[in-house]
């Protein structure tokens, strides 16, 4: 059985980023061991043959041309913002580097 | 008296208000006003009433309606239902309407634009009455997971309305909108169209616009209709359904007459028609009441001319692992954009000065999401996780095309398949929070298609003897064989209404006064 | 942020002890009008946040759709780079949570690229001076999206560290980059950063005559990591590399390398460890300083993108972009090189100035290909170097050049005149003709004036004009100096050579 410790439920929630308090780790660990649980038969079910499905539909080549079309102005792009400054986004200090 | 003949616009069908309207016997504010009146009457908000609304806007749809009446009145109508009222689930973004969600994290956000379906509607004169309430970002089959509380199922308030588009049906089946939109993902349309006794349809996937429908997994996703009756979902399905080069899984082939296969359906004639059962879709852990009316279905079904035969999908036992894997990894990666820097809750974290980036989305994060979106999206992070994916992530995957290879061979046989669409009938409110796992099973006949891409319809199919409540039966179809689930699903109402003489809904209980 | 000095090994006592392993990462924007996935406009330097749409912002619902000019972009790409076309390759997420990137995934490519397994032969100089070729194995060239860009606000620099708060601007976000990556390039020794330099400059090359970008360095539509490590010498075990981030020019490229050989031997000979991390290099100081820690375990969650469908380009299609492929670099330089009549040593000069385009321009607007080379060598690449900046981001145009060369050879400027009107030119007074007329530059043909002039220097200087009638004609060179100089250089000394010998004689 797969168990999921509370451990690493706390670095996937870093991962995710979300602060997950101690009652909320101590109470979905054990959730989520008995979900992982539920699906962990699905790593015998197909075979090295079967291919992966990762589109319901065949589809390929969906391609757009390279033509403008109107967006939206910056006023409408910062209506939901948090906080705006010179018709930018305004975010808290950023630690890390880029990527 | 006949729904047809009832001086309550808001008791007829979509298809007879259209027919209504063209005869120049109902105007479209008429039509707006009844639907929002019967709304104030009866949907009420978290602590009492049907609570199928998040947001209802009275202005914006009486205006949309009376634009209506003038094209009507100058000869220039825009299509059949314009002027017929419809209702919007809350993921679909609405220019100008809030689109929560159902979540915290998005209270008050305003979308700038309108998704492809929601324009589709306004260009054909549809009046929006509003926008529905659900599980927050599709997750769960109750509606309970909403952040604004639960909708309430009208044919008993004290049970849940399936989810996630509990509102959409709810609205529907308590007569509060003719028309609505939902989503369907795993069952988000179909489980609460059976719970409901409404009608609900999962298109072919690519079949109807993605676009402006906020993911919960993008592979999966579908917009459909929710109505009364079969002919009004292949109505709504048309104004909405057709290729859209915004989504780049639209499909772009013409779409057969939905409208002609549901009026064809309506003959009540099934001669040459072969249906399959599936026996993976039945059994134990079923409620015996769900499968009796079922099987009664089948049998008239036979009566008027149809084959039946008894197919095996083996994989089937292995779709709801599948899904919980395929789904909570998309997911996991669709609410990233969640974070707190562009739109949406922004929270800071308790006693920290001056906090970076990181920690006040770590802190939006965790106020802004509820339980079930925190665990699926840990777990979908983890099934995505180097070390674990090909164990999960990719073997759901092939699982999804073992399902696909089931879905051909029996489609070999038969020209649609049957089962139950939901295993019980409504459950009560809370009776399934604590247990994740109870709560997915819930979607067990309803997933296949989602991995599949095929397309699926529920009808309501009688009320279970053990609790009276509706049971839905659910057809399948190959896929961009949209039009077969029209015609059968027509056929199966058509011979079920002459039994019962008269919709299901008109036994729901009267929900006068429900609101206070 | 700690700029803290690091001792360096001599780079001779680094190539005694140790082979360089060099890598780079070379992005591309390309010049489509539109994003990648959205119909959005690329212009650079737009007003913040205009350039957006629900999309690129990454809003609730929107949807990404692929722009095919930046499909065929990536294969002329990888074609040139003689790689190998995928028959069917898929979009991946690869997920990450920063502000800049709207969806805290970046829609790229990962074990599927459009294009693989290539190379490109760089020109370099043989020990001998004869031209040389090193071949540098191209493993993956693949599509993705830029990022938006941040300004940050408050602390003591106006740089990410120390900041208060940051703005940000999405314009640049999901503008079409083509990730270019090499396979470690090993045996290169001390001509490590020499070739890394030749590399991104061919490249650099090989892009502009594509016409997929204007890959303008000091913009940002080229950049390139450099991923740097040192095993022992003769050992085959590669060391930890570190990855020297958005190096934005050329002459930057080949120091980066260098200094980073440097501080990787002087850390590994005193017993310590490199650290796996990216750096910072500053242009100004020529130094690296310590990034992001990065680890091969980071864990970006690559999935196939379910929003968009695979790519598959028919052979046909390949084959199509294959015929509109520009002249091999190679070869071209050889037609060139003949065509032009350059030694060895000056086309080898000029293509590592990365001026052969340059010049390429200003010859075909009418200037003999020796004076074109002239001005780009000698007069631009010193404005360059005294600015920091590319010849070609100088702001001069090879039709410029091409016009002030004209101007000379009609006899209008002299070369000194020339650099004057070239002033002008930054200082955007206008055209050539315009800067000369506004400036009063041209050369004075008056016979009066010059005649005038002559006399006052030769009354000015009486011992030097009786040295010149006792038959010392070198001396007349004061004469002309002062002559010169009454006519603030505008006369053709030539001539002013000349009238003082006419009328000293
Ligand atoms: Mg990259
Ligand atoms: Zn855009």
């Amino acid at each position: 059985m797969p168990e999921i410790t509370r451990d690493e439920v706390a670095h996937l929630a870093t991962l995710a980023r979300i602060d997950l308090s101690d009652a909320e780790l101590d109470h979905l660990a054990p959730q989520l061991s008995v979900i992982l649980d539920s699906v962990a038969s699905i790593s015998e079910v197909a075979s090295a043959d079967v291919p992966p499905t990762s589109h319901p539909l065949p589809l390929t080549n969906v391609f757009r041309e390279d033509v403008v079309v109107p967006g939206l102005t910056a006023e409408q792009a910062l209506a939901g913002a948090p906080e705006s400054e010179q018709q930018r986004f305004s975010v808290p200090r950023i630690l890390g580097d880029e990527q | 008296m006949s729904a047809a003949t009832s001086t309550d616009w808001t008791r007829r069908t979509a298809a007879e208000m259209a027919d209504a309207l063209a005869a120049g016997e109902v105007t479209s504010v008429e039509l707006t006003q009844a639907h929002l009146d019967r709304i104030a009457e009866v949907d009420g908000d978290a602590a009492a009433g049907v609570h199928a609304f998040l947001h209802v806007d009275a202005e914006g749809a009486l205006a949309q309606a009376r634009a209506s009446d003038e094209r009507r009145a100058a000869g220039e109508p825009r299509g059949t239902l314009d002027g017929v009222p419809i209702a919007v689930k809350d993921v679909l973004a609405t220019e100008g309407l809030p689109t929560t969600c159902g979540s915290k994290i998005l209270e008050g956000w305003v979308p700038p634009y309108d998704a492809t379906v929601v324009r589709r509607i306004r260009e054909a004169g549809l009046p929006i009455l509003g926008k529905t309430n659900m599980d927050e970002f599709a997750m769960g089959s109750s509606t309970e997971h909403s952040a604004y509380g639960p909708t309430r199922n009208p044919w008993d308030l004290d049970r849940i309305p399936g989810g996630s588009g509990g509102g959409s049906a709810a609205a529907v089946a308590a007569f509060e909108a003719p028309l609505a939109l939902g989503t369907d993902t795993g069952g988000s349309i179909r489980q609460p169209g059976a719970v409901t006794g409404t009608v609900g349809v999962k298109p072919t996937y690519g079949g109807i616009s993605r676009y402006g429908l906020v993911a919960l997994a993008n592979s999966l996703d579908q917009v459909g209709p929710v109505t009364r009756t079969v002919l009004d979902s292949a109505l709504l399905h048309e104004v909405v359904g057709g290729h859209d080069p915004l989504d780049s899984t639209s499909v772009d082939q013409p779409l057969p007459s939905f409208v002609e296969a549901a009026r064809q359906g309506a003959g009540k004639d099934l001669t040459g028609v072969t249906v399959g059962v599936i026996s993976e879709l039945r059994g134990e852990g079923w409620q015996p009441g769900v499968l009796a009316r079922f099987d009664e279905a089948v049998e008239r079904m036979v009566a008027a001319g149809a084959e039946v035969v008894e197919v095996s999908c083996p994989s089937f036992v292995h779709a709801l692992a599948a899904y919980y894997l395929i789904l909570p990894a998309e997911a996991s990666s669709n609410l990233a954009k969640f974070d707190a820097m562009r739109y949406g809750l922004r929270v800071l974290p308790e006693g920290v000065d001056a906090p970076s980036a990181e920690e006040v989305m770590r802190a939006t994060r965790d106020a802004g999401f509820g339980d079930e979106v925190k665990r699926r999206i840990i777990l979908g992070t983890y099934a995505l996780s180097s070390g674990y994916y090909d164990a999960y992530y990719g073997q759901a995957q092939k699982v999804r095309t073992l399902i696909s290879r089931d879905f051909e061979a029996a489609f070999g046989q038969v020209d649609v398949l049957l089962s139950p669409t939901a295993p019980t009938t409504a459950f009560r409110l809370g009776e399934k929070l604590d247990d994740p796992l109870a709560m997915y099973l819930n979607d067990l006949a309803t997933i296949p298609a989602n991995l599949a891409g095929v397309p699926g319809l529920s009808v309501p199919c009688g009320l279970a003897e053990e609790d009276g409540l509706p049971v839905g039966l659910q057809v399948l179809a190959p896929a961009l064989a949209d039009d077969r689930l029209y015609r059968v699903g027509a056929a199966v109402e058509a011979l079920l209404t002459e039994e019962w003489g008269g919709a299901l809904l008109d036994r729901a209980p009267e929900l006068k006064g429900a609101a206070q | 942020m700690s700029a803290q000095t690091v001792d360096l090994l001599s780079f001779e006592e680094t190539l005694e002890k140790y082979d360089p392993a060099l890598g780079l990462e070379v992005h591309v924007e390309l010049s489509t009008l539109t994003k990648m996935f959205c119909g959005c406009p690329t212009e650079f330097g737009a007003e913040p946040n205009t350039q957006v749409c629900p999309t690129c912002l990454g809003l609730p619902g929107a949807m990404p759709v692929v722009n095919r000019k930046a499909v065929e972009g990536a294969i002329r790409i990888g074609l040139a780079l003689n790689c190998q076309i995928a028959d069917w390759c898929r979009f991946a997420r690869k997920n990450y949570f920063y502000p800049d990137m709207p969806k805290n995934f970046q829609t790229s490519q990962y074990d599927e690229p459009i294009a693989f397994e290539g190379w490109m032969d760089v020109a370099l100089e043989g020990e001998d001076g004869e031209p040389e070729t090193f071949r540098v194995v191209i493993e993956r060239a693949h599509m993705e999206e830029d990022t938006g860009k941040t300004l940050h606000v408050g602390g003591a620099t106006g740089r990410i560290h120390g900041a208060d708060y940051s703005l940000v601007d999405y314009n640049r976000a999901g503008i079409p980059l083509i990730e270019i990556v090499t396979k470690p390039i090993r045996g290169a020794g001390e001509r490590a950063p020499e070739v890394a330099k030749a590399y991104v400059a061919q490249l650099r090359e090989l892009i502009v005559a594509l016409g997929v970008s204007d890959a303008r360095m000091d913009q940002g539509s080229i950049r390139a990591d450099v991923n740097l490590s040192l095993a022992p010498r003769g050992s085959n075990v590669l060391g930890t590399r570190t990855e020297t981030k958005n190096v934005n020019s050329l002459r930057s490229v080949e120091r980066a390398v260098r200094y980073e050989m440097r501080r990787h031997a002087a850390v590994l000979s005193s017993g310590g460890s490199i650290l796996q991390e990216t750096r910072h290099w500053h242009e100004d100081t020529g130094i690296t300083t310590s990034g992001r820690e990065k680890s091969d375990a980071e864990d970006y969650r690559y999935f196939p993108e379910p929003d968009l469908v695979p790519v598959a380009p028919s052979r046909e299609w390949v084959e199509e972009l294959r015929g509109t492929l520009p002249e091999n670099p190679t070869q071209k330089r050889a037609r060139l090189q003949a065509e032009w009549g350059f030694s060895d040593l000056e086309m080898r000069d000029t293509v590592g100035a990365g001026a052969l385009l340059l010049i390429e321009r200003t010859v075909a607007a009418g200037t003999a290909p020796q004076a074109a080379r002239k001005w780009w060598l000698g007069e631009m690449a010193r404005r360059a170097n005294e600015t920091g900046t590319e010849i070609d981001a100088l702001g001069v145009t090879p039709e410029q050049v091409a016009a002030v060369q004209a101007l000379v050879d009609a006899g209008t400027l002299n070369d000194k005149l020339a650099r004057q009107v070239f002033d002008g030119l930054l200082a955007g007074e206008g055209t050539p003709d315009e800067i000369v007329a506004a400036r009063g530059l041209a050369i004075v043909s008056d016979e009066g004036a010059l005649s005038a002039a002559v006399d006052h220097a030769i009354a000015a200087n009486p011992d030097v004009a009786d040295k010149i009638r006792d038959g010392k004609v070198a001396a007349a060179g004061a004469l002309i100096g002062a002559v010169m100089k009454e006519m603030r250089g505008q006369a053709d000394a030539a001539r002013v050579r000349e009238l003082i010998l006419e009328k000293l004689a």
